[in-house]
């Protein structure tokens, strides 16, 4: 039953993972960047909520919608003023400091405002626990909400971005640039429309992390960003069935490294399988394998 | 200087330059201690300079030089420092003079750093671009957190190893743990000096610079700039970038060495050995110029020294650090920027000017 439980819990964290590292591999399939400042988006919508609901005592609803808002807002202000004017430059390291940049500032404007103490976040989630198997098996309301949360929003995005006119000129954009323009796509709009929805998401993810793990300090982002950014190669990035199979494989592995070999070393087993991963198929689990034309 | 008229071409002129730079710096820095116009933080922050310096020269040749963007220089680092560190403590009582002792610490570290070099290169280098940055992202952490679950006593019966904690060694009463765990090594001999950090700052520069003016480094240039087309002039790809990507580890290691005997206890922290260190070398070399050398050792020293001058901010300084990084960046970079640098530059303006002149 234990193996069960872990398995479930793997399944929850997962499910967090994958929410992120849709962020990352969307923005990454179509700007061809690495956003480090994804994680720090999710720590600024953990405030977000926190000020609202424990601070202001507003329902967790309100909370909820007032993260998405401060975060696509957040993610877009981002693009316009630090990433797109780099769109062109000569490397595309430039624009990469620059998010490690825009990282540095999201968290130090965070230890400003609310300091370095970690504080306590109680969890919007009122969903309760269901209890199975006799009492031996509990699964918690965050969990069921987590991996519900992960479903939908992963239906919506593949809805989104197969059926609806915003959605095709996504996948243009991402293919080629220069030839989406000519078709009359407005690219610009369309990156900050994939910034803004990364960040949505970065902002439901914020929630459901702060619920499951009840504490938030300026750098909660950042170990979640890195560990999301795995999943989004694991998977394949760019690809946003592959951002939802690493997210979950790597909780699941987490979880259970960590019940099963040692919690010190969960983080390691996670990038070793990784490294495993990445060694027998180069472009991750669903990643395209680019033809190399001389 | 006229009647005497030196012929030396351009790369021999610019290293020079370097080199130079290293030199006056240190002799500005000894006279100003002389006279005591250093304050004991500044002094507190030389050798960690020197290292930031190395660690700065050594990415770039990976990151300028051969082109692929490694995520993981403080792993190596990590290896180094305490590979050197064990080693340093087990000698302490073997080798009194502590500059041979250093001397050999320096070896040590620099050669396990290479062995952990060409270990993760084989692997690594099979990929490319992201996936070759998040590779060594994850072996760097693995490194960090392997170590951390390192214990490593020594008693009269010999070594012993453990990766539980300290009681599992089973050690005689009167073992002494070394490797601690989490909390790394303690009482490493503090045998790091500003002098020691020049050396080896001066002598990076020299491996880097000539690599990069050897027929080797021209090879490795060709690789970054055109891969199938260097393979099709039959330069072995795997070796030329075998050969930087080890170079560039063992220097991360000799850095590492120079960290380690600078600091009484050598612990792996995510601050000072996890992806974030990683990623400030990364910054160091980028906003020194990619593949620009002497850019990368300015700009670790600028960015070093910058969060301590701006101290008097206080809380706001890292706030700051990070405007004027994302600032720079977008000075430096952004085509819209280049443009306009380029439109009012002084030596076009004064060539216009001259130009406009002479028209008349």
């Amino acid at each position: 039953m234990s193996f069960i439980s872990y398995l479930i819990n793997g399944i929850s964290l997962g499910s967090v993972y994958a929410i992120i590292a849709l962020g990352y591999t969307m923005v990454y399939g179509i700007a061809k960047m690495l956003n480090f400042a994804h994680g720090d988006v999710i720590m600024v919508g953990g405030y977000v909520v926190l000020t609202i609901v424990t601070g202001m005592g507003l329902s967790p609803m309100v909370g909820i919608l007032a993260a998405v808002v401060a975060c696509t807002v957040l993610g877009v202000v981002i693009e316009r003023v630090a990433y797109k004017p780099l769109r062109n430059a000569a490397s595309s390291l430039a624009v990469l400091i620059t998010a490690i940049g825009v990282s540095y500032l999201l968290q130090n404007v965070a230890l400003l405002i609310f300091g370095a103490d970690t504080k306590s976040f109680t969890s919007v989630v009122s969903v309760p626990a269901v209890v199975l198997a006799g009492g031996a098996l509990t699964i918690s309301g965050e969990t069921i909400v987590t991996i519900l949360a992960c479903i939908v929003i992963m239906v919506g995005l593949t809805l989104f971005i197969n059926k609806s006119k915003a959605g095709q000129a996504m996948l243009a954009v991402s293919e080629d640039k220069g030839a989406a323009q000519l078709m009359g796509i407005n690219v610009n709009g369309t990156i900050a429309l994939t910034f803004a929805i990364g960040s949505a998401l970065a902002a439901v993810a914020s929630v459901l992390l702060c619920s499951a793990y009840p504490s938030l300090t300026p750098y909660t982002g950042a170990m979640p960003g890195i560990k999301a950014f795995v999943a989004a190669v694991f998977g394949g990035i760019g690809s946003i069935p592959g951002a939802m199979i690493g997210g979950i494989l790597l909780g699941v592995i987490e979880i259970l490294g960590k019940a099963y070999i040692s919690s010190q070393m969960a983080d390691a087993i996670v990038f070793a399988v990784l490294i495993v991963v990445l060694l027998v198929k180069p472009t991750g689990i669903l990643g395209k394998q680019v033809q190399e034309k001389v | 200087m006229k009647t005497k008229k030196i012929n030396m071409n351009k790369t021999t002129k610019s290293n020079l330059i370097t080199y130079g730079l290293v030199i006056v710096a240190f002799a500005v820095m000894q006279v100003l201690m002389a006279t005591g116009n250093v304050s004991s933080l500044m002094k507190g922050l030389l050798v960690p300079l020197c290292t930031y310096a190395i660690l700065a020269v050594s990415l770039n040749l990976v990151v300028g030089i051969l082109g692929e963007l490694s995520l993981g220089h403080a792993g190596f680092m990590c290896v180094g420092a305490f590979s050197s560190a064990f080693f340093s403590k087990c000698m302490v009582d073997v080798i009194p003079v502590s500059g041979l002792r250093f001397f050999l610490a320096i070896l040590v570290g620099a050669g396990v750093a290479a062995v952990f070099g060409i270990l993760i290169g084989i692997p690594v280098l099979r990929l490319k671009g992201d996936y070759l940055a998040i590779v060594t992202l994850a072996f760097g952490e693995i490194i960090k957190n392997l170590i951390n679950v390192f214990f490593i006593g020594k008693d009269s019966k010999g070594f012993h190893f453990s990766m539980k904690d300290a009681m599992s060694l089973h050690m005689e009463a009167d073992g002494q743990v070394i490797v601690n765990g989490p909390q790394g090594i303690t009482g490493t001999p503090n045998d790091s000096t500003f002098l020691i950090g020049i050396i080896l700052l001066l002598i990076t520069l020299f491996i880097v610079l000539n690599l990069i003016h050897s027929r080797a480094g021209r090879a490795i240039m060709s690789i970054r700039d055109n891969r199938i087309a260097a393979e099709s002039v039959g330069i072995n790809i795997t070796k030329y970038k075998m050969m930087a990507f080890t170079i560039s580890a063992s220097l991360a290691g000799v850095a590492g060495v120079l960290y380690a005997h600078n600091l009484a206890t050598l612990s792996a922290q995510p601050k000072n050995f996890g992806y974030n260190m990683s990623i400030m070398i990364l910054v160091y070399v980028v906003l020194g110029g990619i593949g620009n050398i002497r850019g990368s050792m300015i700009a670790a020293v600028i960015l070093t020294l910058l969060p301590e001058l701006l101290r008097f901010l206080s809380d706001y300084r890292m706030l700051i650090y990070a405007i004027v990084l994302i600032a720079m960046m977008l000075f430096n970079w952004s085509p819209k920027s280049l443009e306009l640098r380029e439109r009012y530059s002084p030596k076009r303006l004064l060539k216009a000017r001259r130009e406009a002149k002479e028209g008349k």
